[in-house]
Order: C-alpha cells, then sequence, then structure tokens
C-alpha cells in the first residue's frame, strides 16, 4: 500500500512538473503546431482494482474456454480461460490473473481474460495501464482494445488496436500495433520498442495509447515511442467508433510459440490500474 | 553503490548518536579509518590490460605460462585483444591453457557490487568447447568464484555475458578473470588451437533478471553421514541461474560463499560460509540454502547414523613401507589425491572423519593419486597396499601403477602403466576389504623407480572409502 500511495505522489508530482513544464512552452514561444498534442486529462473510467475479489463486474466480463471456435481464440492458443481465483483475483491493489499448468478440460494450460463489451466503451482519448508480466517462452500477456461493432462488421473491420504486446522469450521487447481490414493478422500496422537497461517483467510499466480522431500514439512510462496515422494503414482507417479493453495472459500460440521446459509456472500478469482519460 | 551509501549513512548516524548519548570522551572515528571503498572499475581489458596493476596474469600450474599474449592484429572493437595460444598436448611448457588475472596488490580490490555481469567477446581459431571462463579467482580464499562451463566458441565474435550470481558480495574483489582450456581429442593427444576475448568488462546490464539458485543440481539429495565428518558442498553443483536480456536462461557455477546455507539441525550438521558442512553427531539434518534472499532447489539431507567403522590399522613397521596416504605412516609427498582430470566425473579426495584422514570418492569413474613431483621408487617394494569400503554393490575395481620412466615426465615414450584387476569376489558391501595386491600381478611393469601415479578406476564401484595407500616390502 505504501509503495502505491509513493508511486501515486510521485505521478502527481511528475504530472504537476509536466503540466508546469507544458505551461512553460506554452507561454515562451508557442511555435509547435505540427504535432498533435492531446489534453487528455478527464477520468471517464478508473480501475485501480481496490475491492479484493472477481474483478469489479460493473466494468468486466469475464471470457472463459478456448474461444468461440475452440480454436485457442483464433491463435492456436493453449489455454483454457476460467472464472476460477487461481487464475484470475483482485488482491492487494492488483489484479492478477495466473496461468497454470494444469490438466483443465482438455487444455494444459489455464489462464484468465477479462473484457468491457458494452460496459466500458470509448471513441477517443488516453487509455493507460500499469502492468508487471511474466517471462519465459510461451508466455503472451496483452492490454487491448477491439471495436465495438464486431458482431455487426466482424474482425478485422472491427478495428484492433494492442496497446500492450509482449512475449516472455524477449522479455525487454514491446509491440504496439492496429489492425484493420487490408492490415490484420500477421501484417498488422506495429512497431517494437526495446526497453534498455531493464525489463517489462521485474517491475511495473505504463502500457498507454492516446487515440485521436487521425492518430494513435503509443507510448511507455514516459517515452513516446510510435504514432499511427491513416497514412500508415494499408486499408481503411477504423477507428472512429467506440472501443472496449480487453485484459488476458495466453499461454502459446502462433506468437509466442509454445512453453518450454524452461517456462516458469504458474506465473501472474499484475494490473495495478487501468485509466481512461478524455 | 547507493544502497551501501544509505548503509554506511545510517552507521554514521548511530555512531553519532552513540558518541553523544555516551557522552564526550569518546573519540570519533578519525578520518584514516573512513571506511574503505574500492573502485568501482568495470572495464578489465579492452585494447590493453586496464587498471589491473603490473603483475596482473598468473597462469595456473602445469598450464603453459606463455599461452595468453596480447595480440594487435585482432580484435574486436578497437586496436587489440587478448589471444591464448592452447598448446598440444605434448607441450613440454604444458599442456593446457588456464590462468587468473587478478588486480595487483595484497589488500587492493574493486567495488563490484554495481554490476551485475561479467561481458566479453571471444572467437576461436575454430569451432570449440572451452572449459571455463568466469571470475572470482584471487588465489587467496577464492570465496567469489563463478563460472560459465562448456563455454562454446565459434570463428566470429559473439558476446558472453556471464551474471553475477549475487553483485552484493563482490565489495573487494581482486579475481577479474579466468579460464581453463585444454586442446581437442583424445585426452593425451590433444591438438591445440587460439582463441581470442576481447572488449572484457564488468557491466551493469539492467536485463539480468528472475535468479532461480540451486544447490545439488537442484536434487534433493539423501546420503549417509559420519559425525566428526566434513563435506565441502564446493563440490556438490551449486549454480545460479539468470533470464539475461535476450530470454536465454543462463546458469553460471557459484562458490559456496554466495549462498546463506541453513541446518535444519545445527546439533547433527552445520555449514560454515565457505560451504564445508561439519557432521557432529547422529541423527538427521537437512541442508538448504538461500541466494539473495531467493531460495535454492535442491536439499542435501544427511543420515549420521553410528560411528564410522574405520579400517584395520596397519602392522608393517615404517621402515617397510612407502605410505601415499595413512595415518599410521608419514607420507611421501603426494600432489593431489584427486586431480579433477577433464573426462573423470569423480568428486572428492582426502576428508576428515573423527579426526581420522580417509579418502572418500563419488561419482568416481576413475581417478588418480599423483606423485609426479616427487617420483615414487619401489624398486624394494614388492606389495601395494589400500583398504576400500563402499556401500555399492561389488564390482570389479582396477588398480594401475604408472611409472613416469627415466624422463621423469608423464609422456615421452618412456612410461609404463599397467593395470591390476581386483576381482568383485574380493569385495563386500559395508566391509572394509583390506587389500594387499603382489607387484608382480602388475605384469609388464619393469620400472618400478620413477612412479607418477596410481590410478584408481571402476564402473559399479562409485563411491567409496579409501585408507592406507602405502607400497610395502
Amino acid at each position: 500500500m505504501n509503495k502505491r500511495n509513493t508511486y501515486k505522489i510521485k505521478t502527481a508530482l511528475s504530472s504537476a512538473i509536466m503540466f508546469a513544464l507544458g505551461l512553460l512552452l506554452m507561454t515562451s514561444c508557442d511555435l509547435d503546431t505540427t504535432q498533435t498534442v492531446a489534453k487528455l486529462s478527464t477520468l471517464v473510467m478508473q480501475d485501480e482494482f481496490d475491492t479484493n475479489g472477481a474483478p469489479n463486474p460493473e466494468y468486466w466480463n469475464i471470457d472463459e474456454g478456448t474461444g468461440p471456435n475452440n480454436d485457442g481464440w483464433g491463435n492456436g492458443e493453449l489455454q483454457h480461460y476460467t472464472n476460477r481465483t487461481s487464475n484470475l483475483t483482485v488482491q492487494n491493489g492488483y489484479l492478477l490473473i495466473t496461468a497454470q499448468k494444469e490438466d483443465y478440460q482438455g487444455s494444459a494450460y489455464t489462464s484468465a481474460k477479462i473484457q468491457t463489451k458494452t460496459k466500458v466503451e470509448h471513441t477517443y482519448g488516453r487509455f493507460e495501464a500499469r502492468i508487471r508480466v511474466p517471462y519465459g517462452q510461451g508466455m503472451w500477456p496483452a492490454f487491448w482494445l477491439l471495436g465495438n461493432d464486431i458482431d455487426e462488421v466482424t474482425w478485422p473491420q472491427c478495428g484492433e488496436i494492442d496497446i500492450m504486446e509482449y512475449t516472455g522469450d524477449k522479455p525487454t521487447i514491446l509491440h504496439g500495433s492496429v489492425h484493420g481490414p487490408g492490415y490484420s493478422g500477421g501484417n498488422p500496422v506495429t512497431k517494437t520498442y526495446e526497453l534498455m537497461s531493464d525489463r517489462f517483467d521485474t517491475g511495473f510499466h505504463i502500457f498507454g495509447i492516446e487515440w485521436g480522431p487521425d492518430y494513435i500514439n503509443y507510448y511507455v512510462d514516459d517515452v513516446l515511442y510510435n504514432q499511427i496515422t491513416p497514412d500508415d494503414a494499408e486499408g481503411e482507417w477504423v477507428f472512429d467508433h467506440p472501443f472496449y479493453i480487453i485484459i488476458n495472459l495466453a499461454v502459446g500460440g502462433t506468437f509466442p510459440g509454445p512453453p518450454s521446459e524452461e517456462t516458469v509456472f504458474p506465473q501472474t500478469m499484475l494490473v495495478d490500474y487501468i485509466r481512461v482519460y478524455k | 553503490m547507493k544502497n551501501r551509501n544509505y548503509i554506511y549513512v545510517k552507521i554514521i548516524m548511530l555512531s553519532g548518536l552513540l558518541g553523544i548519548s555516551t557522552v564526550s570522551c569518546e573519540r570519533d572515528y578519525s578520518e584514516d579509518v573512513a571506511f574503505a571503498t574500492f573502485p568501482a572499475i568495470g572495464e578489465i581489458f579492452n585494447d590493453t590490460p586496464v587498471a589491473m596493476g603490473s603483475d596482473f596474469y598468473f597462469p595456473y600450474d602445469g598450464s603453459k605460462p606463455t599461452a595468453w599474449s596480447v595480440d594487435n592484429n585482432v580484435s574486436y572493437m578497437g586496436s587489440a585483444s587478448m589471444r591464448v595460444d592452447v598448446p598440444n598436448a605434448n607441450d613440454p611448457e604444458g599442456n593446457y591453457a588456464g590462468a587468473i588475472f587478478r588486480v595487483d596488490g595484497e589488500g587492493s580490490g574493486r567495488d563490484l557490487s554495481g554490476f551485475d555481469a561479467l561481458t566479453f567477446y571471444a572467437k576461436a581459431s575454430q569451432a570449440v568447447t572451452i572449459g571455463e571462463i568466469g571470475f572470482g579467482e584471487d588465489f587467496g580464499e577464492n570465496k567469489y568464484v563463478a563460472n560459465l562451463t562448456n563455454v562454446d566458441l565459434t570463428t566470429n565474435w559473439t558476446q558472453f555475458i556471464i551474471p553475477i550470481p549475487d553483485p552484493s558480495k563482490l565489495i573487494q574483489e581482486r579475481g577479474m578473470l579466468r579460464y581453463a582450456a585444454a586442446g581437442i581429442g583424445e585426452p593425451g593427444f590433444e591438438t591445440g588451437y587460439t582463441f581470442w576475448i576481447d572488449e572484457v568488462k564488468f557491466e551493469k546490464l539492467g536485463t539480468i533478471a528472475q535468479p532461480k539458485p540451486a544447490i545439488l543440481g537442484g536434487e534433493d539429495v539423501e546420503e549417509q553421514g559420519f559425525s566428526g565428518s566434513a563435506i565441502d558442498l564446493a563440490g556438490r553443483n551449486l549454480t545460479q541461474t539468470y533470464n539475461l536480456g535476450s530470454g536465454i536462461n543462463q546458469t553460471v557455477t557459484a562458490a559456496p560463499s554466495y549462498f546463506n546455507f541453513v541446518s535444519s539441525d545445527i546439533e547433527v550438521a552445520r555449514v560454515n560460509e565457505l560451504g564445508i558442512v561439519s557432521i557432529l553427531k547422529e541423527g538427521s539434518a537437512t541442508i538448504t540454502a538461500t541466494l539473495d534472499g531467493v531460495k535454492a532447489t535442491g536439499s542435501l539431507t544427511l543420515q549420521v547414523g553410528e560411528d564410522f567403522e574405520f579400517a584395520p590399522d596397519p602392522t608393517l613397521p615404517q621402515s617397510d613401507v612407502i605410505s601415499i596416504f595413512s595415518n599410521a605412516y608419514t607420507d611421501v609427498l603426494v600432489d593431489t589425491y584427486n586431480p579433477y582430470w577433464d573426462t573423470s566425473t569423480t568428486q572428492g579426495e582426502q576428508t576428515v572423519i573423527s579426526g581420522q584422514d580417509i579418502l572418500h570418492y563419488t561419482s568416481l569413474n576413475y581417478v588418480a593419486i599423483l606423485t609426479a613431483t616427487e617420483l615414487i621408487d619401489a624398486t624394494d617394494m614388492t606389495h601395494i597396499h589400500f583398504d576400500l569400503l563402499t556401500a555399492d554393490a561389488p564390482a570389479n575395481f582396477i588398480v594401475k601403477i604408472k611409472d613416469f620412466g627415466d624422463d621423469g615426465v608423464d609422456g615421452g615414450g618412456d612410461d609404463q602403466e599397467v593395470a591390476y584387476t581386483v576381482p568383485s569376489s574380493q569385495i563386500t558391501s559395508d566391509e572394509w576389504a583390506v587389500l594387499d595386491i603382489p607387484l608382480s600381478n602388475f605384469v609388464g611393469l619393469t620400472n618400478k623407480s620413477n612412479i607418477g601415479s596410481i590410478i584408481f578406476e571402476s564402473v559399479g564401484i562409485n563411491d567409496l572409502y579409501i585408507d592406507n595407500v602405502y607400497y610395502h616390502k
């Protein structure tokens, strides 16, 4: 608790400093008009995971099983998602998603996936989460958004914004991507970011996007590492309608490949908070 | 670094408080006794050795002392690299290359606690596997040795990362680098090659994480112990494994002093910081360990039974024997009771049980007792004697005597190595076999004036005690 409080104070301070710097910049010589600077500071949703137990049902739906077509959620993932406490719980201020190695209803692994479809859906804004991920071959945690019209227009027409994707075999590498019609699956608009002198599995990092009508900015901690605009997409820009939030920890699948003998189980993905600003 | 400073500040503040509360006749610490800190220099070699002083290269005994040089024609970066010419097996100057690089000056050292790995680039004249590369050996206590073993080099420069098992231990380290490399090929006929190392330095990579220490190879081992005896955990597969930034799990061997050992019953067995287990009395004790607060996998459970029964005392007078190992006699100079040869799996050598010296070998395939420095003249002797105790099922046990010939050196074409097999019928589990073998049984051993080694070898007997090794007439 203490740590979190300290952290919050720090963030508050740094925001204050950043704000002050912003003011300074603006008052001194306001020449930088080319870059789109979002002033996304109004909280519209936040889950600090402060209530122990299941994730707050006001925000979250729990996806269970191996996907609607029983094909590992379209990616050949190896886990069976459950709502059991051993896979999914909120404790001491954190959302805990734990991947277990266990025989469960025909799968060799279990884990969890939660999403906010129909409960928290927004067009544009700043979406960010503070997360510590697991490590090791086969671990595939993600924090991402899907267009809420997926049932009508189907994927990828609905659009997908991957704020954080990571595979445990590359503990310093983060992937940020968008998928849409003509640029999906193995051919998204994507960029990887390598953390220098640090790793994603040893501490918390803030993963976020700033999403406006004609851009999506990707940042990790205080580093803006990519901006995707309609010019980057080899197809229709579909990021103009409400999207919902998904957090999951997959095991195996086409993107990371299966776990190895050395992969440690169980391992937990910790989420400190999720916040959406407008 | 920050942490330690902080601790020092606390110490100073505390001592300050003490000073105040115990009134003014207490003397303050003088400036001269300021807590010693050592330079936090990471570089060891870029184009020249860095901050090593003038006397830093110490080749191992038996290695070719001139194997190491600075090569001004080959480098990964800059203009030069360290070059090691591993000799052929028959090189008269030494049959392998091995050395430590130690910061010059007694009482010197470096503070490596702010780093997390030793890194370097290496390549070789051909694809080859190097026995060991590491650090922490200073020819003093060698407390913090850590090694990569079986290091695969190719003909292209490759970066190697040796994680420090626990950097906080290395606040005054002199052993910056060590390596041991033998030639390629059949034992005794290895051919040499060259390898190069460049840009050798301790670094703070920040990506060394997820420690998984292990003792006893991560296994829960149970074995018999005897009160009054000791076990050196250094030979019991102590490792630290880190996940590197590349995602690879890198295991290094780690000296006992990196670990904090705990005994479940310190009345039965206790472990010191050098990893020596002292077995004190009957009972059961389980040794576990942590490394930098992380629990190590693996454990050693000792079942300490009744007192150890020793072999019968020898009765021959000293004048009739040449003793290699016996508390009953004065022994000749022995170089080693286990040379830990590359292809030998044998662990252990002399140890002490209830105050008596004894040889204890585990995982034996073969082991040599070397008397190469002062060769034994057994011309007047008629027998070789030794006592053997094992809990293993009886099996054939081979004894080899090797005479180095007139040239007095191992190799050179005039050596005689002759074996005699003690049949399994002469060995009973858990009973001392008192073996007195006529030297005439070693058919073909015509030279006995320059004996340089005795070799014990077995397929079925792997864990054994040996005592009272001597020639007699």
